[in-house]
């Protein structure tokens, strides 16, 4: 395997400076929230990983209509890219709401409609990862993941949407109507999408890495098949 | 004008778990880059004998 290239060695050391950047604007430059207190920075980082997230199971099915159209196996590895990272990055998404709901609902977690998607969309794509391990064979497993997150890819704008056609206690943030149109102050709009910047460059880094792990595993099944014969 | 609330540990814990979940994650795909790289010279070896 080769090296890691030079631009992904400089992304590395860029990523881990703008989320040190990010965390301080959280920090010290985006005021407290009179009426929520310091949890609410939690938000800077929750919109942005939840946002990222949600583009990155959209990538995977990009990415399985590619596989679909042309059999090549290397779509299969940037979708699996994508959808690993998305899981991750929706997680914490979850995570930070969760601990966030706790001082302004009353509770860690309530069935409300932007929760339940995206617990559902979270464990759509768990199955995903889980079904994989069953096929064995590579042309069918990357026709099943391709079909799967083309399938799965309908629940990211029922999630993102969710709040929007429906009665929730849940903020609507980004898009019409949204608190970042209207009640955040000029700095918190500021935090909110350089967070947003720089959980994307993290994508982008670890999507690269991540791929570079699928086409590893794969020179290794192929020097297996190898020895074998 | 009611004062506003001391969430300050939530905050933590949210961050915390943010490092916590990242951490997790890197070690394990660096885990999963040293077995392949060492399944590889392994197979690599087999083939030159």
């Amino acid at each position: 395997m080769k090296p890691q290239p030079l631009v992904l060695k400089i992304l590395n050391i860029v990523s881990a400076l703008l989320l040190a950047g990010a965390f301080a604007m959280a920090m010290w430059y985006a005021p407290v929230e009179k009426v929520m207190g310091a949890v609410q920075k939690v938000f800077y980082f929750h919109v942005a990983v939840a946002w990222v997230g949600m583009l990155g199971f959209l990538a995977a099915a990009v990415a399985g209509i590619i596989y679909l159209r042309t059999r090549d196996l290397k779509w299969d590895i940037v979708e699996v890219a994508a959808v690993e990272i998305s899981l991750v990055f929706f997680l914490i998404a979850i995570a930070l709401g969760s601990i966030w709901a706790r001082p302004a609902w009353g509770t860690y977690w309530t069935w409300e409609p932007r929760l339940t998607t995206a617990a559902i969309l979270e464990m759509i794509y768990i199955a995903l990862l889980l079904l994989r391990q069953s096929l064995e064979e590579p042309e069918k497993r990357a026709r099943f993941s391709a079909v799967y997150t083309l399938v799965g890819s309908i629940s990211v704008p029922i999630t993102f949407l969710s709040i929007r056609f429906s009665r929730t206690i849940h903020p609507v943030v980004i898009g019409p109507g949204g608190s970042a149109d209207t009640g955040m102050m000029p700095e918190m709009l500021a935090t909110m999408f350089v967070s947003l910047a720089v959980f994307s460059v993290i994508f982008v880094t670890l999507f690269w890495h991540r791929i570079r792990l699928g086409q590893m595993a794969e020179k290794v099944e192929q020097a297996r098949l190898k020895a074998m014969q | 004008m009611e004062p506003t609330p001391d969430t300050i540990a939530y905050m933590i814990a949210g961050y915390t778990v943010f490092a916590v979940v990242m951490a997790i994650y890197l070690a394990s795909l660096a885990v999963r880059f040293r077995r392949l790289r060492r399944d590889l010279s392994l197979l690599d070896g087999i083939e030159t004998k």
